[in-house]
């Protein structure tokens, strides 16, 4: 009846059964949960070599004395990605709708879009770090600097704008054409219904996924420390050297699982409300 | 039953005439939809096209929308041919609404944002005139109370007429109505056609694409039955629905009375 606008809403009926159930299955939940972990963890420790790999890597002393660089260094980290992560918004969003032009004239526009989604999700990510921050700088172009963080951020935006070019492109194609004949009937422009009317209604249905890639950028910012930039990583493992002890790399572990755990959650939670907002209240 | 000669009709076409159709041909592919359609309508005259599914009735709207690319024939507005490559479609577009059988509404705006897009972006409304026309509109329709709803939270007969008032809106010389009830409950039916009723008692232009033959019957000056891509044959509702004068005819309107549609 309405025009199709996502995944079809949870019976009531689902919910009530639920709750009515809710007790018992927590309990249930628990014990399993408990059970398990508890087996793991004794087959992780009764294993014979345990000791040894404990001192290595689980060692607490190494691990609170090596946290404050390692945090005091991800604010490289993060600024690498909040920068490329405006870029990659933006600079996705763009690629997606030149790639959506219609028409021969926008042809070479639509070939350098597809280019671009082509070749920087076909490289791996590695190879364009290494390429840039090292092939590009070495030319010593006048007006380009030499500054790794500067090709770090490139690198990433180049390869993440490739993906999230294509996560937007999925979400406008994914807007019934019926919307933008709608929009079009007003006098809407091809411009103006994209904007108002595919554009918005796009980009909510793809937050998930946008958030996906943002998680896999954040985890790639530590890449860039092979083309010279002292960030987590390196500064994780310049204590590895020194202390001949792998500790501080899962200390630098725990702090990207704290970093990225509530950007996962806080997705989840955004998604939930705005599909009740547009698709529970049908009736 | 004539739509009145209204003054000033500056066209060369005919007096007051909104649109003209001249020998219009679409296919689909191999398919060909319309084959050869004339069709004039003057000013505040109601033509409704009848015709079984597939016989061409929506996508004739959607050529005069220029929703849908024309193979051959012409479409005169103001003695100009909009369907030339090279018209701005867009400012041919604003002088025609348009309302569909799926409402088409747009689920991410609100309804009193739903029906200002058009006069906001396309005429360029300040905001505030904008909402005033739209609340004034809205009220005059009976959702008054539904301007600031989402969508979703409306009936399918609230959505279809808003959908009409978002038409409204941009204030068209003309209004095509595509099966606007096809896709409603049957007890919502009679909500949507008094408001197409109303529009008509106002003086509205409009072409009426429809199944409801009783509707039809009460509301057009012309009913014209499309079959097969052709206006095989049209005249007053009277003429039409009593006595046709094509075997086809008969045949549809037959089909439809034992479907209990009459």
């Amino acid at each position: 009846m309405t025009p199709p606008s996502g995944p079809p809403v949870q019976p009531a009926a689902i919910n009530g059964r639920r709750r009515r159930d809710g007790g018992r299955s927590t309990l249930i939940a628990l014990v399993s949960t408990v059970v398990f972990f508890s087996l793991v963890g004794w087959v992780i420790v009764s294993s014979s070599s345990w000791p040894q790999v404990q001192q290595d890597f689980f060692d607490g002393g190494v691990f609170w004395r090596s946290l404050p660089e390692i945090v005091g260094a991800l604010i490289t980290n993060i600024q690498l990605f909040l920068i490329a992560e405006v870029l990659v918004l933006a600079l996705g969003l763009l690629l997606a709708v030149l790639r959506s032009l219609p028409g021969p004239v926008f042809f070479p526009v639509r070939l350098l879009a597809i280019a671009w989604a082509d070749v920087f999700r076909g490289l791996p990510s590695i190879l364009i770090i290494y390429l840039l921050g090292f092939g590009v700088s070495a030319l010593g172009i006048p007006g380009l600097p030499n500054d790794p963080f500067f090709w770090a951020v490139v690198s990433l935006t180049l390869v993440y704008t490739a993906y999230v070019s294509e996560v937007y492109r999925a979400g406008i194609e994914s807007i019934h054409p019926s919307q933008a004949a709608a929009a079009r009937s007003l006098g809407l422009t091809r411009a103006q219904a994209l904007r108002h009317v595919v554009i918005p209604q796009a980009v909510r249905r793809v937050i998930p996924p946008l958030l996906n890639d943002f998680i896999g950028l954040q985890k790639d910012s530590v890449l860039v420390s092979l083309i010279g930039v002292v960030e987590a990583f390196r500064t994780a493992n310049i204590q590895q050297e020194a202390l001949f002890n792998y500790t501080p790399y899962v200390a630098l572990g725990a702090v990207f699982l704290v970093m990225t755990l509530p950007l996962t959650r806080l997705t989840d939670y955004l998604v939930a409300r705005d599909r009740r907002r547009y698709l529970a209240g049908a009736r | 039953m004539t739509g009145a000669p209204i003054s000033g009709g500056t066209t060369p076409l005919g007096p007051s005439e909104v649109v003209r159709i001249e020998s219009l041909s679409k296919s689909f592919g191999k398919l060909a939809v319309l084959r050869g359609i004339d069709l004039a309508v003057r000013e505040h005259e109601v033509v409704c096209l009848i015709g079984a599914s597939g016989s061409g009735k929506s996508t004739l709207l959607r050529c005069i929308n220029l929703l849908e690319p024309i193979d051959a024939g012409r479409i005169l507005m103001d003695g100009a041919d909009i369907s030339l490559p090279g018209v701005d479609d867009n400012k041919v577009r604003r002088r025609i609404g348009i309302v569909f059988q799926a409402f088409n509404l747009f689920p991410h705006m609100s309804v009193l944002d739903n029906v200002t897009l058009g006069p906001r972006r396309v005429l360029r409304m300040p905001r505030d005139q904008a909402e005033r026309d739209a609340t004034e509109l809205l009220a005059r329709f009976g959702l008054a109370d539904k301007r600031d709803e989402y969508p979703d939270r409306l009936s399918g007969g609230q959505q279809q007429r808003v959908a009409i008032v978002r038409a409204l809106a941009m204030h068209p010389e003309l209004m095509l109505l595509d099966e606007i009830t096809s896709a409603l409950d049957p007890e919502l039916v009679a909500e949507v056609l008094s408001v197409v009723r109303e529009l008509a008692a106002g003086g509205m232009t409009m072409i009426i694409a429809t199944h409801e033959m009783g509707f039809a019957r009460d509301i057009a000056n012309r009913v014209c039955f499309l079959d097969a891509g052709r206006i095989l044959e049209e005249g007053p509702p009277s003429q039409i629905f009593s006595t046709p004068s094509q075997p086809r005819t008969r045949q549809f309107l037959d089909r439809v009375i034992a479907a209990g549609r009459m």
